[in-house]
């Protein structure tokens, strides 16, 4: 099982979540119309780059735009959780160790354990605030259904098997297995699922800026105050 | 397939097609038709596979269900924080649910559809900019409104405005003569007041092409004469044209997309035949956006701009006071508690966030503005936007939705708001109707009238 898990279908996941999200960016930039959406996308490629990369790096900034501000418990769950959910993954030391071995490379730097442990916490606590909120308030109530909490379910297992494994709560080699392959789980999810915004976020974000940084005040020389 | 005589999928194309949806006291047998009428399932489906592409079908995918748009809506806020008025929720439930059913929705749901895309949103953009996926709900409620108003399932006046456009180039039953006729008629009651007085018809090469709300023409002609007064005293080479001088776009509102192309080409029509340096729009703020901001998409144009540099009316009252070609005597400035409402459509969404407020440093005695709060970008929508002032069927909704108005100019203690936008000015001239709060609103023209300096070669002879 476990070398089953980190061969063909460690390769397998990472290849359809990788080769997915390239094919799903391409469709979404290709299924751009400066007619429909009602944006010259083309005719000003520098406003509409400009546009983009400040829709994008504002809302990355915690406490940076209007709306995270104006919801300050939820920034905090949403920075929370997901400084964990995209650091932990690629730069945790046994993650770059295995990438090392299977794929003879490894990312930039690695986390220091304690540090590791901080973000790893502070990810499980900021999900309980998610899921508290869309238990308690009614506006996110209304929108919930059966899909959110499967998606939340899959983002959690990770970290909670991960957790598991590291502090060797019972059968440490069980719970690696499980974090392996929920891992695996959620990489072959992202391409299918609402997961895809890991990377459609910034496809998303990028052509509201555009539209801003074009259409909306972009060619009266003013910038949206995100 | 059952469609009535009067609520059917086909556009009114004509004056007496007008004339018989107007005799239906409030639409009475309109309504009464629609609720038998027939969905197109094939064609609905057939519409979104060709027009709803990768930006809607990607906002719709990857909503987190986080609710965090729901703060954003006014009309949320109005609605005492109905779940049901949460935009997410909104269109999900909406044109979500249609897409996801391949179009095969029945004659309730479209009713519903109808409701919501109409009396529950006014497009007025604002939770765009709170989502952080950057989904603009907005937007998909106008693209909404295309599918609604394709399969007959309209507000009764959406319909006879969209109608109006396709038949008078206008939004409402207003001829080119019966237009000039107004607008000369207006500058003669004036003319004693203003020697010298016109109003330059179809001048070609001019500096400036004016062009205006029919509703000024049909029921504020006084506007009309403002507009020339101003352009007289400030020594503006101006023109207006006979044809294609109608701004607005109850076209847009309705989701008519192809009488909004008629409506547009026919001021771009006006703009190549004239060649004036610039358009000028009266002060309103979804004619801007119609004819400015989305109408070169609807021609065709690539460059995303019309023909012709074209401002909205405070981008020039603002350089006319800056440049000194308008001259405010300083004992006449407002001297009262002011505010003013940013119009969504040319504050949210085309970056006009400073210019009313260059105007009010001019016109209004430091220390008596008092901005709303939240403003600029940010301000709420009037409560009347999008149609939603027009509509009977839905004034009840209306009526709750100018709560967020109300309080928000009760806040500021302002009791004068400025209102360079004829929706917000209708909406709030009706808040004040429903809820008494003691305030006046008005336009920028009247109110710069009154504190101009005449120059002395333009002033009448004394007797
Ligand atoms: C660059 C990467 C990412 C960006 C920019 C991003 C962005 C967002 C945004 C804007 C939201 C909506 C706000 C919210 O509900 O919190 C969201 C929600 C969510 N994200 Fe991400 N995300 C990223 C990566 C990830 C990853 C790697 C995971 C999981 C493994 C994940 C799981 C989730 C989940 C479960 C939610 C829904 C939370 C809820 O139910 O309230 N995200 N993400
Ligand atoms: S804020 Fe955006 S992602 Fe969240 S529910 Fe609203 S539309 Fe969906
Ligand atoms: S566009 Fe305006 S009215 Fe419509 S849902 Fe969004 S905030 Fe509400
Ligand atoms: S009427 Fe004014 S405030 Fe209301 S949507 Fe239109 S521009 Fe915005």
């Amino acid at each position: 099982m476990y070398s089953l898990l980190t061969g063909p279908v460690f390769y397998l996941s990472l290849g359809v979540c990788i080769i997915g999200m390239i094919v799903r960016f391409y469709q979404y930039f290709n299924g751009l119309s400066w007619q429909l959406d009602r944006v010259a996308y083309k005719e000003y490629p520098a406003m509409g780059f400009k546009g983009a990369v400040r829709s994008i790096y504002k809302w990355l900034i915690p406490y940076g735009t209007y709306g995270w501000r104006a919801q300050p418990v939820m920034a905090a769950a949403f920075f929370g959780f997901h400084v964990g959910a995209v650091l932990l993954p690629l730069f945790l030391i046994g993650h770059n160790v295995f990438l090392k071995e299977k794929l003879g490379f490894s990312l930039f730097f690695n986390l220091s354990t304690p540090v590791a442990d901080y973000l790893s916490w502070i990810a499980l606590i900021s999900l309980f605030f998610l899921i508290l909120r869309r238990l308690v308030l009614p506006e996110v109530r209304i929108l919930t259904d059966r899909k959110d909490w499967g998606i939340l379910l899959i983002s959690m297992a990770p970290f909670i098997t991960g957790m598991l494994a590291r502090y060797q709560v019972g059968d440490y080699s069980f719970w690696l297995t499980a974090h392996i392959l929920t891992g695996e789980i959620v990489l072959l999810a992202i391409p299918f699922t609402k997961l895809s915004h890991v990377f459609l976020f910034f496809a998303s974000r990028a052509q509201l800026g555009m539209d801003f940084g074009i259409k909306r005040g972009g060619l009266k020389g003013s910038k949206m105050a995100w | 397939m059952p469609e009535g005589t009067l609520c059917n999928k086909k556009p009114v194309e004509t004056a007496e097609g007008i004339t018989t949806l107007l005799a239906d006291q409030s639409g009475k047998t309109y309504y009464e038709e629609m609720k038998s009428l027939e969905v197109d399932s094939d064609l609905l489906w057939k519409t979104i596979q060709n027009t709803c592409k990768t930006r809607i079908r990607t906002w719709l995918e990857i909503c987190a269900h986080c609710g965090m748009c729901a703060d954003s809506c006014f009309l949320y806020l109005a609605n005492d924080r109905d779940p049901k008025q949460v935009p997410a929720f909104k269109i999900q439930s909406t044109l979500g649910e249609i897409i996801k059913r391949k179009g095969k929705v029945d004659n309730k749901f479209m009713l519903h559809a109808m409701e919501v895309a109409w009396a529950q949103c006014t497009c007025c953009n604002r939770c765009g900019t709170y989502c952080p996926h950057g989904i603009d709900t907005g937007i998909m409620f106008g693209y909404l409104r295309g599918l609604l108003y394709q399969q007959g399932f309209v507000p009764w006046e959406m319909k006879i405005g969209a109608g109006m456009h396709r038949v008078y180039n206008a939004q409402m039953d207003i001829t080119s003569e019966d237009y000039i006729d107004t607008f000369e008629w207006m500058v003669e009651e004036y003319e004693d007041d203003y020697p010298g007085l016109t109003v330059p018809v179809d001048v070609e090469d001019a500096d400036i092409m004016y062009t205006v709300n029919a509703r000024e023409a049909k029921h504020y002609p006084e506007d009309l004469a403002e507009a020339a007064i101003l352009y007289h005293i400030a020594g503006e080479k101006w023109t207006v044209p006979s044809k294609g001088w109608e701004l607005t776009s109850l076209a847009m509102f309705a989701g008519d997309w192809a009488a909004c192309k008629m409506q547009v080409d026919s001021v771009y029509d006006a703009m190549e035949r004239l060649r004036p340096k610039r358009m000028i729009g009266t002060e309103c703020g979804h004619a801007h956006r119609a004819t400015v901001v989305e109408g070169p998409y609807w021609a065709g144009r690539k460059s995303g701009r019309p023909p012709v540099e074209s401002i909205h009316y405070i981008e020039w009252l603002a350089e006319a006071l800056r440049t000194g070609k308008l001259k405010i005597d300083p004992a006449k400035r407002i001297k009262e508690p002011v505010t003013l409402q940013d119009s969504c459509n040319y504050v949210r969404n085309h970056g006009l966030r400073e210019t009313a407020r260059e105007i009010i440093s001019y016109i209004v005695e430091p220390g008596y503005f008092i901005d709303m709060a939240p403003n600029k970008e940010h301000n709420f929508c009037c409560g009347g936007g999008g149609g939603f002032n027009g509509i009977g069927y839905f004034r009840k909704q209306r009526n709750i939705g100018l709560k967020v108005k109300r309080d928000q100019i009760l806040a500021t203690g302002a009791k004068l708001v400025i209102s360079p936008c004829h929706n917000c000015w209708d909406a709030i001239r009706d808040l004040e109707e429903v809820y008494e709060i003691g305030i006046k609103w008005s336009f920028l023209k009247p109110l710069i009238i009154k504190m101009l300096i005449i120059p002395e070669h333009l002033r009448p002879e004394e007797e």
